[in-house]
């Protein structure tokens, strides 16, 4: 689209914009900017400095302890997200499935219910949920997080690959079907090929939503199960004594960092994975 | 589909392959279908049934009627979370709406660079609330924050304790949610504008329309659906805000910064007050309904009549 040629040239009122664009970014920038330079700072060099004055003595011991305190929820989480990523995903893709090409009575209203679930405030199932885990022996555990991550996950994948699928053509399904190939054949050898970007999308989503959930963490998790947003908060709102800052920051980069990269590496996915999430109804 | 055949002992094989390919892609949703009727409603009519108990630190099935509902309309806490709720949804709605939009009307003027731009305003979006909470508990922090660096780069009188300023705390929880979300809005409404006729554009140009009146006579209206989706995702996630409030105040100083969701979980987990944070959960969902129902009804009706 943009072409040299089209660019407007350089006014007073495109310098305003650029102004106003650049100025935005530093605002966004600011408080990632501030995080590193904390946590390469030494408590006193907080207490003397200000958040933008670069760090006196360069130390990465913030780091270091961050990593101490954290790493083995760290470790949790990356134990819950991979599983529970791949299974719903792998249920979203074969709902998505049936419910594109496949319908039946019933599987529109189904599909109405299950769309229901993005929108479901969690609140409401915390209670009766925890009851199930304890019932199931799953309290506390890294494996009662999955399962619940996949169960509450389920609304979104299916929507992805759901609305996805809608836009392939019948026909393609039908020829295969009367050439009689089965439901997993046609699964296998015609829509998962070309899934590759909706799968990228759903992967990248729900690494998200669930590296990043603290609701579950908190109620589904206890001591040395939890996943590494509840030990963040833990570490930053229940440290006694001095507040040791370039730690509180050193750890939330830490925390931030996986879905950072993801983002940063596949954006675009990320990108089509919020507005389909949202947009599409 | 299938033939109806003499009963060979193949076509007997065959139509019980045919029985299930039929039932396959039923067999294949049912898990889904228990997961859905189950984990969503079964468990939302149970949170209901809870609110309607005394249950406390363990669930108790003793009926009390509306009990928990009159005593969560007469709870101090609770009428301070819902009105921080309207406060906080509201600001954080419409800043980032606003911000939203005037980010991507500008980013809409063949920006070099746009994409290194588009990126900064939209990472903090993939970021953990936990983690946005703690960023801004520091930058917003009375005496380092903020704070000492505006003194420190010659604002003398320069005083901001809004963390721990009961009156104004929530204000904090505006302005760190409107840093996440705001540039997810830009995106939503760059996609929207993309997919705005250029024609049109042109032609109000060539009738000597100037660039903003365009804009907010004819872009921007056009763009209403996405306006209408923005609203539900912000809204969404105001109601949902517990992350953020959990590691930005913890509901504090007191109670001040507490929002229904905090409520909720305060009261069911820690303070053994289970039939009371049901009834607040159950109160949240109706606030999604709220909201929820309208929107779908309303997009419902403009697809059947296009």
């Amino acid at each position: 689209m943009s072409n040299a040629a089209l660019q407007p040239r350089l006014s007073a009122g495109r310098i305003a914009i650029y102004a106003t664009l650049l100025l935005a970014c530093a605002v966004y920038l600011i408080p990632l900017i501030v995080m590193l330079l904390t946590s390469f700072k030494t408590p006193d060099d907080i207490r003397t400095g200000n958040l933008l004055t670069l760090p006196e003595s360069f130390t990465v011991i913030g780091w270091v302890k961050a990593w101490a305190a954290v790493n083995g929820y760290f470790w949790n989480s990356v134990k819950i997200v991979v599983p529970a990523v791949l299974i719903s995903t792998l249920l979203g893709a074969l709902n998505g499935y049936v419910l594109s090409m496949w319908r039946f009575r019933g599987s529109q209203l189904f599909f109405g219910l299950l769309l229901f679930g993005c929108f479901l405030p969690f609140q409401v199932i915390l209670l009766p949920a925890s009851f199930t885990l304890g019932k199931l022996g799953l309290a506390n555990t890294t494996t009662g997080l999955v399962l619940v991550h996949v169960v509450y996950g389920l609304a979104f994948t299916t929507l992805f690959f759901r609305n996805f699928y809608v836009s392939v053509p019948e026909a393609l399904v039908r020829a295969a079907r009367l050439d009689g190939a089965g439901f997993f054949t046609i699964f296998g050898r015609i829509l998962l090929p070309m899934s590759v970007p909706i799968i990228m999308v759903c992967l990248i989503w729900q690494f998200t939503q669930i590296w990043n959930d603290f609701l579950f963490g908190v109620v589904f998790a206890s001591g040395d199960t939890q996943p590494v947003t509840v030990a963040l908060n833990n570490l930053v709102n229940t440290s006694t004594g001095a507040k040791q800052y370039n730690v509180d920051m050193a750890a939330a980069m830490i925390a931030g960092l996986p879905t950072l990269v993801v983002y940063v590496l596949a954006g675009k996915y990320f990108l089509r994975g919020l507005t389909s999430g949202a947009v599409k109804g | 589909m299938s033939s109806v055949a003499v009963p060979t002992p193949k076509a007997v094989h065959r139509s019980s392959m045919d029985w299930l390919q039929a039932w396959l892609p039923k067999l294949v949703l049912a898990p889904s279908v228990v997961i859905v009727l189950v984990g969503f409603y079964a468990y939302i009519l149970w949170t209901l049934l809870l609110s309607f108990t005394n249950s406390r630190f363990m669930p108790s099935y003793k009926w009390v009627g509306l009990d928990q509902y009159l005593r969560l309309m007469e709870n101090d806490r609770w009428w301070v979370a819902s009105q921080n709720l309207l406060v906080f949804g509201g600001l954080f709605i419409a800043i980032s709406l606003l911000i939203g939009v005037v980010l991507a009307v500008l980013l809409d003027q063949r920006i070099r660079q746009e994409g290194a731009i588009r990126t900064i305003y939209l990472y903090p979006m993939a970021l953990s609330m936990i983690v946005t909470g703690t960023a801004w508990q520091w930058l917003l922090n009375p005496g380092l924050g903020l704070d000492k660096l505006l003194r420190d780069w010659g604002w003398e009188g320069f005083r901001f304790d809004w963390l721990v300023d009961p009156d104004r705390v929530v204000y904090c929880l505006v302005i760190a949610a409107v840093w996440q979300a705001s540039g997810f809005v830009m995106a939503l409404f760059l996609a929207g504008l993309r997919g705005v006729d250029q024609s049109i554009i042109r032609a109000a140009q060539v009738d000597g329309a100037s660039l903003p009146t365009i804009y907010l006579r004819i872009v921007l209206p056009s763009l209403r659906p996405v306006f209408f989706s923005a609203l539900m995702i912000l809204a969404h996630i105001a109601i949902k805000s517990f992350d953020l409030v959990a590691a930005m105040t913890a509901g504090g100083p007191g109670y001040a910064s507490d929002l229904p969701a905090m409520f909720m979980y305060t009261h069911t987990f820690t303070r053994g007050q289970m039939g009371l944070g049901a009834a607040s959960a159950m109160l949240m969902l109706a606030a999604i309904l709220a909201i929820l129902v309208p929107y779908l009804y309303s997009e419902l009706r403009t697809k059947r009549h296009e």
